[in-house]
């Protein structure tokens, strides 16, 4: 657990940081570290330089921003476990949040860190398709605002280019109910997930409107459920077509057995959880 | 004279505490040596191969690299000593070969670690990759040998009457057996079950530093050892020295487990290295590199057979057992699945037959891990009854009620020729089914059913031989005298009254946790009555401590703590004369208690220890003919072992959509004899169940078949936290031994030995409805949903 060696800066501002980072091709963000430094100690990355964003202010809070919620990069997973907002207007979030590592873990990992490192198997990301959200990448060149369901482009691949660092995520306030639920490797809602689910639904005249369901653990990438989508969209939302959503839920996906799970026992969970969490964002819509 | 106060048996805070909590507890990687260099070590990523070539120069250039040593250096120092010498004893360095994936292979010291590890990626080893064998019973057939030199992978076989036929004979069970299976009522139930590997995870990881003091021709060592005093021995006896000239400090362990039971070759190295360099050499084992480095536990494939009556009487037991050794033999390998034997056939007096193979396989060596042996046994035998229960429709408590040893029948010899020294089996059953309120819990569990839901019942009980050992062991092999040390598992313990009044205990154990400091003053206090704040209790120093060869095999209590219970009787003993002459009084009236001694009958009169100790040390003023000074030493060597025992019952629920096992309730109850501090029995217990719990569902060290530790780092080997486990609900039955005066028996790894089938008793008995049998351990989500699958067609 002894990384190579590596330059390290902590700079004060946003500028700062991505000056740093358009002059060192072979710099990375460092927000929390919980996933980062894990991978330099094992020696599996080695970057030359660590850019530390953890002194830039103004990017650890949740705001209310009219039409949507901001969440900086900075804000930690038990802010957005807890907060009012995200339970409002996300609550698959907050629920991927609070079901994120351990306590120690959720006091410095950040939700921008999970939704950039894009694990297979981190719950947040889940949550933050459900939810619609909108990333924000700066660089040295300006701003960009990147769709979640355009942001995970493979394990541990997100659509930010190396001199990018995500600023924070917008969730639009588009009403409905949402929900997340996992089986985590240790049984339970413990640890990475085996398998998830994220629902965000909105029902209107008893008909579903719009929704959108993610997986989590089960393919290459963190992503939206198409099939179930297309299933349960103008659906009138009972159980039977719960049934029929969750039925689609690989459909199109490539998944991927590890040690927690064979492919038919993660195509089942996602079926499974898909219809846990619909269930559950029905209930709140 | 006796005491008339006994902190035997209180509740007292552990005195380890307040440093352990403050983060003032110094562990090895706190203790820093002058000038000290950190070593670290090139480990093989084949699990067979041949070493054609190992090219050092680049490393051996760098900056800050004081040295790179492979097996030429070293060969001269010759394997590893092990205490059971069977099998292939482990080079120091790799020799041409490797036979695991982690073993080591050359050895880098430089500056600081960092370098270290620079050089290590430095360092070119041209390897010739072999076949490996991982399956045990691929193994056991020969079909590819691990050691060339060794005439099979079959080290040896232990059979359950015939495992020391020159000194015991028990007779042979089969001919029994067989007669029973002939019987036209006769209930045969069989399975084949895994009891898997597991890796120890002591939350600190091993941990030395070594410096040659040329000065005082003597090795300084501070390693996280749970046997400081074998380790010293190790280390003289591999460099000619007398193993007074090795002093070993084991300060605070975190966690050992039995993993820090062994000697590790870089426990030598670094001593070789200090030698070489004149400077101390350090090396801390990374997270992920123990998983490789450092001893692995279980590992055994059985088959179990169970013959009984349809009404419940077993009339036959069977076990028939490969055990992995791993590559190499270390401290106990060998020994382990004796361990297991001894218990094989539980609480129950019923023929058993045990054979188990030792197998050698291409992954690192098993040795001790909490339980060592007898969880595998129990394990075993715990899962056939339930199992029979089941086929039979008879309720598991009232099968296993029917075949316990009796209470007239103990001593008891058992199916290995071993008496059980006290048991009290149905008294403690029974303790449990009513805290459990197991008929409740039935009724809850059919309520449950009715509506759909799979909630299961586990009732296990378990049989545990420990606080080795008996002198007589070590006639095959349990003493370490090829160590320099002493030729049994004696415990010793030394107890002085200071001038002060107050009093300090030196022990030769080596505790990872288990608060001796708080249990030995309790011990001293009990006999001497002085308070407990005024003991201080030290341990793990081989040039303070008396000889003693650690803690290991809940030991400690029955055999150190009995040795220092002596020691404090003598000193208590003497210290009456002494205040039975400055009061007039006859020693027989004597009794010690609020730090000092009073004369029964006789209120207000006191001497304190404070004034004994001043005529201690200056005899003329005491009775006639004493000897100077108010301390004294012990060394106990029991008669037997002990045998705690105890019943647990799991209760869980299955989610049949997921596979997921949740926790309802957990129930023990345990039987370790007299208790010396009851919070601290349950925190062992707390501490053994988590560790069954970590085997029954999370844990594992899965090898694929090229020999590869696919689970080598703790994202993929979930131990165990405080959020994944049940309240536990305690309570315990006591029936003393009397094997030592102060009738304690040891509660080590009864947890653990209790634990792992009572939760996979639980899960079975809950998808019982839906036909399924048995699931092998650990009983993760994906398995128990499988067998749902399964069982469903
Ligand atoms: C013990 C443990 C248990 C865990 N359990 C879980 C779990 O159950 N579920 C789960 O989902 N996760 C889990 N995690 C991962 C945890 O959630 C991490 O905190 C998270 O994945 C990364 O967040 P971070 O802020 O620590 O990011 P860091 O480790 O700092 O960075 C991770 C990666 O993202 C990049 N990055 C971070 N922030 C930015 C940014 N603002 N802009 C651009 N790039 C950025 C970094 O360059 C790096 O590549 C666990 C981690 C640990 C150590």
């Amino acid at each position: 657990m002894y990384p190579r060696e590596f330059d390290y800066v902590a700079p004060a501002s946003l500028d700062e940081a991505l000056d740093a980072l358009a002059a060192n091709p072979g710099a990375k963000v460092m927000s929390g570290g919980m996933s980062l430094l894990p991978l330099m100690k094992m020696r599996l990355f080695s970057p030359e330089m660590v850019v530390d964003i953890g002194r830039i202010p103004g990017l650890d809070d949740i705001t209310d921003q009219e039409d949507h919620i901001a969440i900086g990069a900075l804000v930690r997973h038990h802010q957005t476990a807890t907060s009012a907002l995200v339970a409002e207007h996300a609550a698959a979030l907050a629920e991927a949040a609070a079901y994120t590592g351990d306590n120690q873990v959720r006091r410095r990992g950040t939700t921008c860190g999970s939704l950039a490192h894009a694990d297979i198997a981190a719950d947040q990301p889940a949550g933050a398709l459900a939810a619609g959200a909108t990333m924000v990448a700066a660089s040295k060149n300006g701003k960009r605002e990147i769709a979640a369901a355009d942001f995970f482009v493979d394990t541990l691949t997100s659509a930010l280019e190396p001199d990018e660092i995500l600023v924070g995520i917008r969730i639009p306030k588009t009403g409905g109910g949402s929900a997340y639920d996992k089986l985590g490797r240790r049984g339970g809602h413990s640890d990475y997930a085996v398998a998830g689910a994220a629902a965000w639904v909105r029902k209107s005249n008893g008909t579903v409107e719009d929704a959108r369901i993610a997986l989590t653990g089960v393919g290459t990438k963190p992503m939206l459920a198409a099939g179930s989508m297309e299933a349960f969209i103008g659906s009138d939302g009972s159980a039977a077509a719960i049934a029929a959503a969750a039925d689609r839920a690989t459909e199109g996906v490539t998944v991927l057995e590890d040690l927690y799970g064979s492919e038919a026992y993660k195509a089942h969970l996602a079926r499974v959880f898909v219809a846990r969490a619909l269930e559950q964002a029905l209930a709140r819509a | 004279m006796s005491t008339t106060t006994s902190a035997l048996g209180g509740v007292i805070r552990r005195k380890e505490d307040p440093a352990l909590i403050r983060g003032r507890g110094r562990y090895v990687d706190d203790i820093k040596r002058t000038g000290e260099l950190a070593a670290a070590f090139v480990r093989s990523p084949f699990a067979n191969a041949r070493i054609n070539s190992i090219d050092v120069s680049a490393a051996t250039a760098m900056a800050g690299v004081h040295a790179v040593y492979t097996i030429d250096d070293v060969r001269h120092l010759g394997p590893l000593i092990a205490q059971v010498p069977v099998g292939k004893l482990r080079p120091l360095l790799a020799d041409g070969a490797v036979k695991h994936v982690g073993e080591a292979v050359a050895m880098v010291v430089a500056d600081n670690r960092y370098i270290a590890q620079d050089a290590v990626d430095a360092i070119f080893v041209d390897y010739e990759p072999l076949e490996a064998v991982v399956d045990l019973k691929d193994a056991a057939s020969d079909r590819v040998k691990v050691h060339d030199d060794l005439d099979s992978n079959v080290l040896l076989a232990w059979v359950g009457h015939e495992w020391w036929a020159d000194v015991i004979a028990v007779e042979d069970p089969r001919p029994k057996i067989e007669e029973a299976k002939q019987r036209d009522d006769a209930v045969i139930v069989e399975l084949e079950m895994v009891n898997q590997r597991l890796i120890p995870v002591a939350i600190e990881p091993r941990s030395v530093v070594a410096s040659w003091n040329e000065g005082y021709e003597r090795f300084e060592v501070y390693s996280s050892s749970q046997i400081p005093h074998a380790l010293g021995g190790a280390i003289a006896k591999t460099f000619g020295l007398a193993s007074n000239a090795v002093h070993v400090r084991a300060p605070e362990v975190g966690g050992g487990f039995g993993c820090k039971l062994n000697v590790y070759p870089d426990e030598i190295l670094v001593c070789f290295a200090s030698m070489r360099l004149h400077r101390p050499v350090r090396f801390t084992e990374t997270r992920r590199e123990s998983a490789v480095s450092t001893i692995q536990g279980r590992g055994w494939v059985a088959t179990a057979t169970l013959t009984g009556t349809p009404d419940g009487r077993i009339l036959g037991y069977e076990l028939r057992a490969l055990t992995d050794m791993g590559a190499y033999s270390q401290n106990f390998t060998v020994a382990i699945p004796l361990l297991g034997l001894w218990v094989s056939a539980g609480q129950y007096d019923i023929p058993a037959y045990f054979e188990a193979k030792c197998v050698v396989t291409n992954t690192q060596t098993t040795d001790a891990y909490r339980g060592a042996g007898r969880p595998e046994a129990l394990y075993y035998i715990e899962r056939m009854i339930d199992a029979y229960a089941r086929e039979i429709g008879m309720d598991p408590a009232e099968v296993r009620r029917k075949n316990y040893w009796k209470n007239d029948q103990f001593p008891a010899v058992n199916n290995t020729g071993l008496a059980i020294d006290s048991g009290d089996y149905e008294t403690n059953l029974d303790k449990l089914l009513e805290m459990a309120d197991y008929e409740g819990l039935k009724r809850m569990q059919a309520e449950a059913r009715a509506e759909g839901r799979y909630i299961g019942i586990g009732l296990s009980t378990y049989l545990e031989i420990c606080g080795f050992g008996p002198s007589v062991l070590s006639e095959i092999g349990f003493g370490w005298n090829n160590y320099g040390l002493p030729s049994s598992f004696s415990g010793s313990g030394l107890v002085r009254v200071n001038p002060d009044g107050s009093a300090t205990v030196i022990i030769g154990t080596g505790p990872s946790g288990q608060g001796h400091e708080t249990t030995w003053a309790q011990i001293a206090s009990s006999v001497l009555g002085i308070t407990t704040d005024k003991i201080r209790v030290s341990h793990g120093d081989t040039a303070e401590s008396p000889m003693g060869v650690g803690t290991f095999g809940s030991r400690s209590a029955a055999v150190d703590g009995t040795a220092t219970y002596e020691a404090a009787v003598k000193v208590r003993d003497k210290a009456a004369e002494i205040a039975a002459h400055l009061m007039e009084a006859a020693p027989e009236d004597i009794r010690f208690a609020d730090g000092g001694a009073h004369v029964v009958g006789t209120p207000g009169r006191v001497v304190t220890w404070e004034e004994i100790a001043d005529v201690a040390y200056r005899p003329h003023r005491g009775p006639d003919g004493l000897d100077a000074g108010l301390e004294a030493h012990a060394v106990f060597s029991p008669g037997n072992a002990t045998w705690p025992f105890g019943s647990h019952i799991a209760v869980v629920e299955v989610d049949p959509e997921t596979g997921n096992v949740e926790f309802l309730r957990y129930i023990g109850i345990d039987d370790c004899g007299n208790v010396i501090n009851p919070m601290i029995v349950d925190g062992q217990v707390h501490g053994g169940i988590a560790q069954g719990v970590g085997q029954a569902l999370f844990e594992e060290a899965i090898y694929d078949d090229a020999g590869n530790l696919l689970s080598g780092s703790l994202i993929d080997y979930p131990i165990p936290t405080a959020g994944d486990l049940p309240s536990f609900e305690l309570g315990r039955t006591v029936t003393p031994t009397d094997v030592n005066p102060m009738g304690v028996k040891g509660i080590g790894e009864a947890g653990t030995i209790g634990s792992a089938q009572t939760i996979v008793n639980a899960v079975v008995d809950a998808l019982a409805p839906l036909g399924v049998k048995h699931i092998d351990m650990p009983l993760r989500p994906r398995k128990v949903w499988q067998a749902i699958q399964d069982a469903r067609g």
